[in-house]
């Protein structure tokens, strides 16, 4: 007979194991308990990022910069796409800076349940943090570049509405919202379809026309408008520039349509991803 | 006594067959072709001729298991390979679903296995420590009052802020495994299967493990390590095939499980069915136990020599292959290894094969085995490249020691080997 010398340090829980069956239930209370992990997840991302680097951090600025320098050749320059009065450079920057976002957290996001599949296949933690984390640590990039374009507004004088302070978040989030709800869908399919990996670049870089970054929103024709907003992006970027620079007409039924797509493409891709959950450690 | 872990019908089935063996993953392009072929699959089901290919798709692992452990309980699994061991702990971790049934966990299950998973080697030792912890699911503040202990431990205290890709691997080890080791898991699980480490290292796991069962807490241990497991269990489970066919005390459990269907009186044919695809070019066709006169036998004496044969078809040219040999005791200590291109000459002749028929003969010299009965492995690897084909139990023969060094004493000898010793003894004095 042994002797209990350490009484654990906590009152044990019990855990009921069974199949989930059925759209699972999302079991917030396990995210809950793993809170922390999210926060050191996002902590090694962005740690991890840029080390052994020459530049650093410095790769968070250089990217969009050099972004945007190329759009105003091409399209302000050579194309001399419309702007709605806006100097192109701020044009292009206040669109990038939400795109960029996307991008990251829509291949980090994606990728994030293969690559470590080693978590994936040894220990229980609940899945949705993988995606999650990744799509947080874009953040900090997006902060950095906001920096930028707070110079480049202020370099070309452009004065900003009042109402940014709460409008500007609320789009941020529909920006997180959007690339969360694609990555959760993707990452799954991801696990048992590498063809994930294949179609990605593809898929940013189809994305990325059929968003107006590089253009205006207002070059597409007003009975295509609704169609347009599908594109959940859509409705992000011009939200951003609207609540930025003050161009387009704000919140109109466009916009409505994007937040909508967005929602159900978040809340879609949250029961597809719990569904597939419990086949991961397997199909991986 | 409370229950610790309460299990009822699990099962857990896992799809294999084509899709698995022919294609790493399943692709997009079967399941669209499935999709489509899908209403023809019906119709022919409809009518009595349903291919039955959908059903052989599948596997139970496991099958209505259950079982119940107190708290404080040290409970061994044994099992041939694919019996269902590792899947069972997946389970019980919560790695992996089950198809049926239900478990009752109380308390945080933590294994062993989990040594150093989230490790990122651009992150400090520190780093690790707090990263790590919160995988394993250690509170932050948890982490904090171990943090020390879990450092001295781990014997790395100078080199703890340097990133852990400068470690050597000997002290990456001890550091992850120094994390794993203090989260103090109500539960602990053990899959010496799959632990890895050198032997130092699976020494430091069994001797936490102890620690662990000496606190009081409920363990599982997985093991092939038949000694180990009668060490430190004092019940054991035996699985086969995905059934679990015995719960009694480990001694009994360890009886049962050597005396059943491990012999296969000295020879190990392999049916095309036995070799999974994924072995190919490699097919291995029969590994015989013969002895002097060449008879095939089941029990060889240990003061003549024996000849292990291991017959193999290849079906294209292969560069670097070794076709080896693994003899251990039933107890699952390793007595030696031996590869048939380990001498110079061999090796460089045989440096390429091309496709065809081989026989690999290995003669073990007389006066090696103690008294016992062994099992031979065997493994068709290019090293550094990719393994073919493994069995570690591909078959067993009995020793028998009559003649041997020192049976004039009639008493057991502890260790497999038996060599027969070149003694001198000198009078110093004269």
């Amino acid at each position: 007979m042994t002797q209990i010398t350490k009484a654990p340090t906590h009152e044990p829980h019990t855990v009921f194991i069974k199949p989930s069956t059925g759209l699972a239930a999302l079991n917030m209370r396990d995210l809950w308990i793993y809170r922390e992990l999210i926060f050191f997840m996002v902590w090694r991302d962005v740690k991890v990022k840029y080390k052994q680097t020459l530049l650093g951090m410095a790769w968070a600025v250089i990217q969009p910069v050099m972004t945007m320098l190329v759009f105003s050749f091409l399209f302000g320059k050579v194309a001399k796409l419309p702007t709605e009065g806006i100097p192109y450079p701020v044009f292009a920057f206040a669109a990038l800076l939400p795109w960029g976002l996307f991008v990251t957290a829509l291949n980090q996001g994606s990728r994030s349940l293969v690559a470590h599949n080693n978590m994936v296949t040894k220990i229980y933690f609940p899945r949705l943090i993988l995606p999650m984390s990744s799509v947080f640590a874009g953040l900090v990039d997006f902060a950095i570049a906001f920096v930028i374009l707070v110079i480049l507004m202020i370099y070309y004088q452009v004065t900003p509405a009042w109402n940014l302070v709460w409008t500007l978040p609320l789009f941020l989030l529909l920006a997180v919202v959007t690339a969360l709800g694609v990555a959760l869908w993707l990452s799954a399919i991801n696990v048992q379809y590498r063809d994930v990996n294949q179609a990605l670049p593809f898929l940013t870089q189809f994305w990325l026309f059929a968003t107006p970054v590089a253009y205006s929103a207002s070059v597409i024709s007003q009975k295509w408008q609704v169609v347009y907003s599908l594109n959940p992006m859509a409705g992000v970027v011009n939200g951003f520039r609207w609540a930025l620079l003050g161009t387009g007409s704000g919140p109109d039924t466009a916009l409505w349509v994007s937040i909508g797509i967005s929602i159900l493409i978040f809340v879609s891709g949250l029961f597809y991803f719990r569904s597939m959950e419990k086949t991961f450690a397997d199909t991986i | 006594m409370t229950t610790a872990i309460s299990v009822h019908n699990i099962g857990k089935q896992y799809k294999i067959g084509a899709a698995e063996t022919k294609f790493r993953y399943n692709m997009l392009r079967d399941v669209i072709v499935d999709t489509v072929y899908a209403p023809v699959r019906l119709a022919k089901a409809a009518i009595g001729r349903s291919d039955r290919r959908m059903n052989q798709n599948y596997v139970w692992a496991l099958k209505d298991v259950s079982f119940d452990l107190e708290e404080g309980k040290v409970l061994g699994i044994v099992g041939r390979n694919g019996a269902g061991k590792s899947t069972l702990l997946k389970i019980l971790s919560r790695v992996t679903e089950p198809t049926t049934g239900t478990v009752t966990v109380r308390g945080r299950v933590g294994s062993l296995l989990e040594v150093g998973t989230g490790f990122h080697p651009e992150l400090t030792g520190r780093e690790n420590i707090y990263m790590n912890g919160a995988i394993l699911g250690m509170r932050r503040a948890e982490i904090d009052s171990k943090f020390d202990e879990i450092v001295d431990f781990s014997e790395v205290t100078q080199y703890i802020d340097t990133p852990v890709k400068r470690y050597s691997s000997g002290m990456y080890l001890r550091l992850a495994f120094a994390v794993a080791a203090h989260l103090e898991p109500e539960i602990l699980v053990v899959d010496e299967v799959l632990a890895v480490g050198d032997a130092e290292f699976q020494k430091k796991c069994l001797g936490k493990m102890g620690d662990v069962a000496q606190q009081g807490r409920t363990v599982l241990f997985v093991s092939h390590n038949m000694s180990a497991i009668l060490r430190l269990t004092q019940e054991a489970i035996v699985l086969n095939k995905g059934q679990m066919i015995m719960r009694a005390p480990s001694q009994q459990a360890v009886d049962f499980y050597l005396s059943s269907g491990q012999s296969q009186a000295g020879e190990k044919i392999w049916d095309a069915e036995d070799v999974p695809a994924s072995s190919a070019p490699f097919t291995p066709l029969s590994l015989k136990v013969k002895e002097k006169s060449g008879k095939v036998v089941d029990t060889v004496r240990s003061t003549e020599p024996v000849t292990v044969e291991f017959e193999y078809k290849l079906s294209s040219p292969v560069t670097g292959l070794r076709v080896g040999l693994y003899v251990s005791t039933m107890r699952g200590e390793y007595v030696f290894t031996s590869f048939d291109t380990d001498t110079p000459a061999l090796y460089e002749k045989f440096d390429s094969r091309n496709a065809g028929h081989y026989i690999s003969r290995a003669e073990l010299p007389a006066d090696i085995f103690n008294e016992g009965r062994y099992t031979v492995g065997v493994n068709a690897s290019s090293f550094g490249v990719r393994r073919y084909f493994m069995d570690e139990n591909a078959l067993a023969f009995n020793v028998d020691i009559s003649g041997a060094p020192g049976t004039q004493w009639g008493e057991p000898r502890v260790g497999p080997v038996r060599p027969r010793l070149n003694w001198k003894i000198e009078k110093l004095d004269k």
